[in-house]
């Protein structure tokens, strides 16, 4: 069985803290400095990390993260890169979710992409464009694999909604902050604490914030009412600005350590 | 998943398995493959759309408008001199070219901005490949007084400069999206951003019968017009129905309107003209259905271009229209089931039948008719002399004089 984020998020609050997880793309500058930089947010205090799958359509990432993707896929970027990635990766013991659009798992196939995911370490998978509705196949996949599946809810999901996908959540429910697509905003929105409020009386064990979270005043602030803080584009900007891989390792691990201790409150 | 079933198109027999449905599945096609964030407007959208279904006051001002606005019926008109070079089989055409706006996407955005009234939102967000829907889009929104974004991939507002020029001037803003492939597929990856983000404010005015549930059942419905009237005019002209009825596509919805009308008549063959590019042998073309694979693009489950990582493939055409790597799901389903038969037309093949129609007939196709057009030439000479074919005329070719000229070198 690889590590769950469930027990990971568990464990954060046993030590009176919200999680913090951190996103990168795989990929991006390079397959090797990506899996460099994801074990650099480990090392900072990231207690799961998720791994971008780079995908031609991206329509629920903003501009850093989607030129990332597009840079990485540009590149040359594989799919069996992700596996790859989380292979190296899991030895460092953080729970390691592939964050993915649904059509390149189709494209494998839902059951293949499951058991090789499984077999490379990996915890689950994100899927942002994926419903519970329309996700049947992923949903006897992951059960099947021992596999955390993460749907998102958003400030627009119906009570009706919430309830369904926090059913259909292993791991946690992903609270997306606000309206929109993935990137570092100035303010957090108040839509977020409402949200976990609403998701949390929908059933959801455990609900953790992502979009819009960048810096580690907004982490505080969601270690208030969260199980955790996801932050993605912050880390991404981080990467693109590095003037070399030693320079982005020490970038990386000190934002997530300065969120880290932000979770703590 | 309540609120997402549309009800059954009233004009259409229902029964046919090939029938008008109405979604969110066309056999294992179509779906909601979106982000959470935008469920609750597209039920919002499905139910105020079967709302409106039964008002008779909704239908009735869509009917004034197509009718004093847009100028339909448009008229069927006979080609016999085009249809000489196509085995001199009778050849009719359903002229949208002839709608205002200058094709057939005029017919949606009317039902889709009286929608958009109904639903009380002050914006209207669009994607535009040709500019076709964009232009169509900015005008009903000028017409109601919508706010209007278009979103155009950077190099479909290049190679169609005079509708960038057009929607400015009907007062809507014309964003240029600088990624990807620079066309219509990342116009739509960038109007879904917006969408998700201002889903509030804001109704996606969808372009062709693709993308989630309820686009691809809604655009159909509000572009079965073409085909309901297709129907009684061929009736008329010609007594009878026809053997074949052709019409292009990209994401498909002048080919759904016009094949809603015969769907139920078995004996009706209906086809789909591809967009082939260089030739689908070559790897540049635009034919998800010839030369595609079973995947989830922009919302829906449906044939699509893709390599072995499920990554979208760039489409090539010349025709900015048909420029897309994906379908609509309703058409993949078709396909499957055989009820309709899709075949690829090369950028050459497409541009000989645009060249024939306006020397023959004084008759500028657009482009991406002119697939459709090209396609009825081969039909013609299957058919032989007893044959008879409605084609789907849907863009007249203003748009499309540079690039034409270009290609023949005037």
């Amino acid at each position: 069985m690889n590590a769950t984020v469930g027990a990971a998020i568990d464990r954060a609050k046993s030590q009176g803290r919200a999680a913090l997880i951190g996103y990168l793309p795989v990929g991006f500058p390079t397959v090797a400095a990506s899996v460099e930089a994801a074990a650099a947010l480990i090392e900072g205090g990231c207690d799961i990390v998720e791994l971008g799958l780079p995908y031609s359509d991206p329509v629920m990432d903003g501009p850093v993260i989607a030129q990332a993707v597009t840079a990485a896929l540009a590149g040359g970027v594989r799919v069996d890169d992700t596996f790859r990635a989380v292979r190296e990766l899991s030895p460092l013991g953080a729970p390691l979710l592939v964050m993915t659009y649904y059509n390149p798992v189709l494209r494998r196939g839902v059951e293949r992409f499951a058991g090789q995911l499984a077999e490379a370490g990996g915890a689950g998978l994100i899927t942002p464009d994926l419903i519970p509705d329309e996700a049947d196949e992923w949903l006897a996949a992951s059960d099947q694999h021992g596999l955390d599946r993460v749907f998102l809810v958003a400030p627009s999901s119906s009570d009706e909604r919430l309830a369904l996908t926090a059913k259909a959540c292993r791991g946690f429910t992903y609270a997306t902050s606000t309206m929109g697509v993935t990137g570092v905003r100035s303010q957090l929105a108040d839509s977020a604490r409402v949200l976990v409020e609403r998701t949390r009386a929908a059933g959801a064990q455990r609900v953790c914030v992502g979009v819009g979270v960048s810096n580690p005043q907004q982490a505080a602030t969601v270690a208030g009412f969260a199980d955790g803080v996801i932050v993605g584009s912050a880390f991404v900007k981080l990467l693109v600005a590095a003037p070399n891989a030693a320079a982005a390792r020490r970038d990386l691990s000190g934002l997530a350590g300065e969120l880290a201790a932000a979770t703590r409150g | 998943m309540q609120d997402s079933q549309l009800a059954a198109d009233p004009a259409g027999p229902g029964a046919d398995p090939g029938g008008p449905q109405p979604g969110p599945y066309f056999g294992p096609y179509g779906g909601r493959y979106v982000p959470e964030a935008l469920i609750a407007a597209l039920d919002q959208l499905a139910a105020a759309y079967r709302e409106a279904q039964a008002d008779p006051a909704f239908q009735a001002e869509l009917n004034r408008l197509l009718t004093v606005y847009a100028g339909r019926p448009t008229q069927l008109t006979p080609v016999p001199r085009f249809a000489e070079q196509a085995g001199g089989a009778t050849i009719y055409l359903k002229r949208e070219d002839l709608a205002h706006t200058g094709s057939h996407k005029i017919n949606n955005v009317l039902g889709q901005a009286l929608l958009t009234k109904r639903l009380g939102k002050p914006r209207v967000i669009a994607e535009t490949g040709a500019g076709q829907h964009g232009v169509a889009t900015a005008t009903a929104a000028a017409l109601m007084g919508l706010e209007c974004v278009v979103y155009m991939g950077e190099e479909d507002t290049q190679r169609q400069a005079l509708n960038v020029a057009r929607m400015r001037l009907l007062g809507a803003e014309v964003v240029a999206v600088k990624e990807g492939s620079r066309t219509l597929k990342d116009a739509i990856n960038e109007a879904l951003r917006d969408w998700v983000t201002n889903v509030e404010t804001t109704n996606y005015v969808f372009g062709t019968a693709a993308g989630p549930h309820p686009f691809p059942a809604l655009v159909r419905d509000f572009q079965s017009v073409i085909g309901r009237e297709a129907r009684q005019q061929v009736l008329a002209a010609a007594g009878r129905l026809p053997d074949a009825v052709a019409a292009c596509v990209g994401g498909g919805s002048n080919a759904i309107g016009i094949f809603a009308g015969f769907l139920a008549d078995a004996a009706v063959r209906l086809y789909g003209f591809e967009a082939g590019g260089d030739g689908v042998e070559t790897g540049r073309h635009a034919a998800s259905l010839t030369g595609g694979s079973l995947g989830a693009l922009h919302g829906a489950k449906t044939y699509l271009l893709q390599d072995d990582d499920g990554q979208t493939i760039e489409s090539h055409s010349i025709s900015a229209g048909l420029d897309y790597p994906g379908v609509g799901p309703q058409h993949s389903f078709l396909k499957d089931t055989g009820r309709a038969i899709y075949r690829p037309i090369t950028d050459t093949q497409a541009m000989d039948a645009f060249q024939l129609l306006t020397r023959t007939e004084g008759i500028m196709p657009a482009i991406e008719s002119a697939h459709a057009l090209a396609g009825a030439i081969q039909l013609g000479r299957e058919l032989g002399p007893d044959g008879l074919i409605v084609v789907s005329l849907s863009g007249r070719g203003d748009k499309d004089v540079e690039t034409a000229a270009r290609w023949f070198g005037l």
